[in-house]
């Protein structure tokens, strides 16, 4: 089982020196899709293993813990690998399919690649060290991406969002120091041993640091300004891999670090006025733009807050949903952005007022925005409403009444924002610049993506039960850290 | 750490902090590496006393910790890297806009608009 759980970082990072091998484009593309493929298999291996089996730990290189670098595969990162993969491979298949493709320039799917293992690497990774090297391997691959067909406005956009990143990632290796000066190690399960033996005051400090430093990039509020302004300019499949996976790999260090090395008084108030007002800003700077890539930036933020709120409730039930709503947005999120790609590449524009009368133009398009735009409000059967109803139940056992209460006020406005683009865009006279009809490749992509989508939301029932196993995981490693303390 | 080194490690994160303020971006990168090697120094005092050098002649006594060390050089590595990248990609903007300076975000400038209209 050891292998297979590291070959989930070894054969995106095999694929990226085979795909720079090779010069034909349909190489590169087939060795890219296999390799996504695997993953994605693989990922479910392990999802079922560890599920059944409990959590597997590998030592890299035959070093063991306190000496070498250990993979950790537990319940909660068997889950986002292979929802993760999931999306990969559909926004990969989308990408190909593209009538003027975006993945022709020869890195593309080496690069592409090295993105899906540093997401790997940060899902698995045993220790905080490697945790950075992975951000690190993520976020390089997506300056090179988000800065393809660049001109003067994507390299503006683009400069925000490297700056950014580059302050994070300064301050993320000053946490890694602290760290280290307070404990003498980096290890995740060495620290929550140790943990407790530190004072009570460094350990909040170092708490708050790290929750900043993956606040940024997860774009909590007051840390996303750089989201909604460099997202939408990137081309349609590497905006939605963005969307879908960058801010959520923030969203797992948070829970993972916060459970394990820094448990909260449940549940936090800090933090639930953080996941409030990161709900109600984001939803409101969504309503009042008029372009869709960027009205569903801003949702990427405000739905953030549903996520930050059910780790602030700090209990089994919070977490699980937060999980829940974690795997749920990974998809949904994706497909929102492939669908709004689709309206722009049969139109040419993403800009509300130029474009009308998609559903009558092209009612394929229609049929996979209104499943993902319903699920994204969490209106029954879709996926979504699994995620909000769990939040909301564990909202009110936990008697934390005022955030639930603006967690449902962001869901109506967020129904709102949907029904605007619907009106908008989807129906009316179709305009004449809805010339081209998206590939079939395209739309296959993104319907496969909804399909999943459909069935997280048909099997919710066992994805709850899933997500609760693996968040008394989390909670019970994080009780065995604040063991030490009492 | 040493006091010297946290000093030290203070006044790049200052320098570094005041640079990336600036609107011009060649100051931005230059105050971005700053702030790396302000972290890198803090990790690297995070090892503790200094002693003599580990492993190497089977020394004995205290010897310095190996581990900051290795961490600071991939740091140093992977920060290299990206602020070559950074480079490349103020180049382009200059190439781009013909000027070094950040330009002001574009819903800055609407909004900026919007209240001189209120105003007047």
């Amino acid at each position: 089982m050891t292998t297979v759980v590291s070959l989930l970082v070894v054969v995106p990072l095999a694929a990226v020196a085979l795909t720079l091998l090779w010069r034909r484009l349909w190489v590169r593309r087939l060795i890219s899709l296999l390799s996504s493929a695997t993953s994605f298999v693989i990922a479910l291996i392990v999802l079922f293993t560890v599920d059944a089996g409990g959590s597997v730990t590998v030592a890299v290189g035959g070093w063991e813990a306190p000496l070498g670098i250990t993979l950790v595969a537990d319940r909660f990162s068997a889950l986002m690998l292979s929802v993760s993969a999931a999306a990969l491979f559909g926004v990969l298949a989308f990408a190909v399919g593209q009538r003027d493709t975006d993945e022709g320039f020869p890195a593309f799917h080496a690069v592409y690649q090295a993105l899906a293992a540093g997401v790997a690497l940060a899902f698995l990774t045993g220790d905080l060290f490697t945790l950075f090297v992975a951000f690190e391997i993520m976020l390089t691959a997506s300056y090179v991406l988000i800065t393809h067909r660049a001109g003067a406005e994507q390299v503006r956009a683009t400069m925000t969002y490297v700056v950014v990143g580059l302050v994070a990632s300064g301050l993320f290796l000053l946490g890694i120091g602290f760290v280290y000066a307070a404990t003498g190690t980096v290890n995740l399960a060495e620290l929550s041993a140790r943990m407790g033996d530190i004072d009570p005051a460094v350990r909040t400090a170092l708490g708050w640091l790290f929750f900043m430093v993956f606040g940024i990039k997860a774009a909590i509020f007051p840390l996303f300004f750089w989201l909604p302004d460099s997202y939408p300019t990137a081309v349609t499949p590497v905006t939605a891999i963005f969307a879908g996976l960058l801010t959520k790999v923030g969203v797992y260090a948070i829970v993972r670090t916060q459970t394990l090395l820094f448990p909260l008084e449940a549940p936090s108030t800090p933090i639930l006025l953080i996941a409030g007002l990161t709900m109600v800003v984001g939803v409101l700077g969504a309503i009042s733009q008029g372009d869709i890539k960027r009205i569903l930036s801003f949702h990427i933020v405000s739905q953030i807050g549903y996520m930050i709120m059910g780790l602030g409730f700090f209990t089994v039930a919070g977490i699980a949903a937060a999980i829940v709503f974690i795997v749920h947005q990974v998809i949904v999120k994706t497909v929102m952005f492939l669908v709004g790609g689709l309206v722009e590449s049969a139109s040419g524009t993403g800009r509300l007022k130029e474009v009308t009368g998609v559903l009558h133009r092209f009612p394929v398009i229609a049929l996979l925005f209104l499943p993902a735009a319903l699920s994204l409000a969490g209106l029954p059967p879709f996926s979504g409403f699994v995620g909000k109803l769990a939040l909301i139940q564990a909202g009110f056992d936990a008697g934390r009444w005022m955030v639930v209460g603006v967690s449902l006020l962001a869901s109506l406005l967020t129904l709102f924002s949907m029904t605007k683009i619907w009106s908008a865009a989807f129906w009316g006279a179709p305009t004449p610049n809805l010339r081209r009809r998206p590939s079939s490749v395209m739309v296959a992509a993104t319907a496969g993506l909804v399909g999943l989508s459909l069935l997280i939301g048909l099997a919710g029932q066992p994805l709850i039960e899933i997500a609760t196993r693996a968040a008394s995981d989390l909670l019970s490693d994080s009780a065995t850290a604040s063991g030490g303390s009492a | 750490m040493s006091t010297a080194m946290a000093v030290a490690a203070g006044a790049l994160f200052a320098a570094g902090t005041y640079l990336i303020m600036q609107r011009l971006l060649t100051r931005i990168v230059v105050g971005l590496g700053l702030i790396a090697h302000g972290a890198n120094l803090a990790l690297l005092g995070s090892g503790g006393e200094p002693g003599a050098a580990p492993i190497v002649g089977g020394s004995t006594g205290v010897i310095s910790d190996p581990l900051p060390q290795a961490l600071v050089l991939t740091a140093i590595v992977i920060t290299f890297g990206v602020t070559a990248f950074l480079l490349a990609l103020a180049y382009r903007s200059y190439v781009l806009t013909d000027s070094d300076a950040v330009e002001d975000d574009l819903e800055d400038r609407r909004i900026a608009e919007l209240s001189r209209k209120e105003a007047a």
